[in-house]
């Protein structure tokens, strides 16, 4: 048993960990993303679109790794376009990119505890929060071999030790499950339900059978645009027989897409 | 401290079949933290059952401790190995510090020229800060950009170590072939503030390419080619020099903001 804090207990005072208004974000010079409106909460959001939708931006945008070229964005209450401090806002993130670059030097463990220190944790918390982060994603037996040796999916896996090291408030992983194979997808989707308990948890990914099966609500978008937002359930029941997919969400996907460019169009 | 509990309640607490209210078991236990006599009351009233079952958990944990592996050794946390940037830079530095040590070698050699230790030391820290500060250089670039750490501080952090090397390197040079320490150093301060100052604006490495080329074009060449010192670099400017390092970092600590994420020109 241990003593609750009452920074622990305290109310928040955002409605939404993650509240968009008519956001816009450059990738280059392309607008990737063109006035968003996106509000999410506590949960296991699964953002799914086709490829070039403005899925990675918007990830580096809400991970405050880019700068938005317009709009509003507040992440955890506190405003992150223009010139504002980010640095408590950060604290609260766990972010793990598409192109996961890493030292090949490091262990894992060392690797997980340089990024526990530079999201500044207190260091007497960070040995047993590294070791904590490594036995979740089921990497204990391989905590001290170099990220060099280690396969594809065990990279991908030390990369979501370090994003859920400091118990994020808005963890962010863009397409987390390349590379893993079916049994360690079933333990990342137990995971993330885990997390999503009382974070926000956004993971962007293809796959729709991922997002049928662990996520709480399904975001859609399309050329930067909000395409829809609901329960998985109530996007499986977008999609008639006629559209195109293997499985009642993949046909609502393709449905959704295809009436959203078809309105584009005219 | 809370009042002790009559026995009545503790043998209802320690007894498994009585009923008793959460709140009231919530005050017990509460107490029972702090007060090792009540807990020996409680143990007087368990049951022989309930104690037998107590001896063989410790039994069985007192064997697990025993067969179980040994504790981990208290790892000492080494700064300075588990750095990225200490293993990165370390081919940069060498470099840097070859060229100087050429640059005397050649001042010895031919004395008609101006000192070439002087003329090299305000760009003799550009390479290495260009580097530890370049998204092309640090692969893990996008997981450090969205850090609360990321920002000025990282990368002042980052030039102090480079300046650790040169400077003394620098001194070591100008004491080899007596050249002015003063306008040896202060330059070389003044141009990794200049860097820091315009990269805010353009990326550290633009502005290190920008500065360097610059120099090289307006001060070096002309004074190789016509063997005098030249006029910036006469005995009386170093008082200039300072003032210039310290409006540069100025300028620099103005626009930290800038440097809270990884632009795309870094």
């Amino acid at each position: 048993m241990r003593t609750v804090s009452a920074a622990e207990t305290a109310p928040t005072l955002h409605p939404w960990a993650v509240h968009a208004e008519g956001l816009r974000v450059r990738a280059g010079r392309h607008l990737a993303v063109d006035g968003l409106d996106l509000t999410l909460g506590a949960g296991v959001h699964g953002l799914l679109g086709p490829n070039g939708a403005g899925k990675t931006t918007l990830m580096r945008a809400l991970a405050t790794v880019v700068q938005p070229a317009g709009g509003r964005l507040r992440l955890l209450g506190a405003p992150v376009d223009g010139r504002a401090d980010l640095r408590r806002v950060r604290r609260g993130l766990g972010y793990l990119p598409q192109q996961f670059g890493f030292y090949p030097r490091f262990t894992v463990r060392e690797f997980v505890e340089y990024l526990a220190w530079l999201k500044e944790m207190p260091k007497a918390a960070v040995p047993g929060a590294t070791q904590r982060a490594i036995d979740r994603v089921g990497l204990t037996a391989k905590a001290d071999a170099r990220l060099k040796t280690l396969s594809g999916g065990m990279l991908r896996r030390a990369g979501i030790a370090q994003a859920i090291v400091n118990d994020p408030a808005v963890l962010l992983l863009d397409e987390p499950t390349v590379g893993l194979d079916p049994e360690q997808r079933l333990d990342f989707r137990e995971l993330l339900r885990d997390v999503g308990v009382d974070s926000c948890v956004v993971v962007s990914t293809h796959l729709v059978e991922d997002v049928v099966a662990a996520c709480t609500d399904v975001v859609l978008i399309n050329e930067g645009r909000l395409v829809y937002q609901g329960t998985p359930a109530e996007l499986a029941a977008q999609g008639g027989p006629d559209d195109a997919g293997d499985s009642p969400a993949e046909r609502a996907y393709s449905a959704l897409l295809r009436r959203h460019r078809a309105e584009a169009g005219r | 401290m809370t009042t002790h509990p009559s026995s009545a309640v503790i043998a209802r607490y320690a007894d498994p079949e009585a009923d008793l209210d959460e709140v009231t078991v919530w005050s017990v236990e509460v107490h029972l933290e702090d007060c090792a006599s009540c807990r020996a009351r409680v143990a007087g009233g368990t049951t022989d059952d309930a104690r037998a079952l107590l001896d063989r958990i410790a039994a069985g944990v007192d064997h697990g401790i025993a067969t179980g592996p040994a504790p981990a050794r208290r790892r000492r946390w080494s700064a300075a190995r588990s750095r990225w940037l200490v293993w990165h830079l370390v081919p940069w530095l060498i470099m840097t510090v070859a060229v100087l040590g050429c640059a005397v070698l050649i001042e010895a050699a031919t004395p008609r020229l101006p000192s070439l230790v002087s003329l090299l030391a305000p760009v003799a820290p550009l390479p290495a800060v260009a580097i530890a500060w370049s998204r092309r250089h640090d692969p893990a670039w996008e997981l450090l950009a969205g850090t609360p750490a990321a920002g000025l501080a990282m990368l002042l952090r980052r030039t102090a170590a480079v300046l650790t090397v040169v400077m003394p390197a620098l001194a070591l040079a100008t004491a080899r072939t007596g050249a002015s320490l003063a306008l040896t150093l202060l330059p070389c301060l003044a141009f990794t503030a200049a860097t820091l100052a315009l990269g805010a604006f353009v990326g550290v490495r633009l502005a290190a390419v920008g500065l360097g080329t610059a120099w090289a074009l307006a001060v070096v060449v002309p004074a190789v080619v016509t063997a005098h010192p030249p006029a910036v670099l006469r005995p009386g400017t170093s008082g200039a020099w300072a003032l210039l390092a310290l409006a540069l970092a100025g300028v620099a600590a103005a626009q930290a903001h800038h440097f809270r994420r990884l632009s795309s020109h870094n």
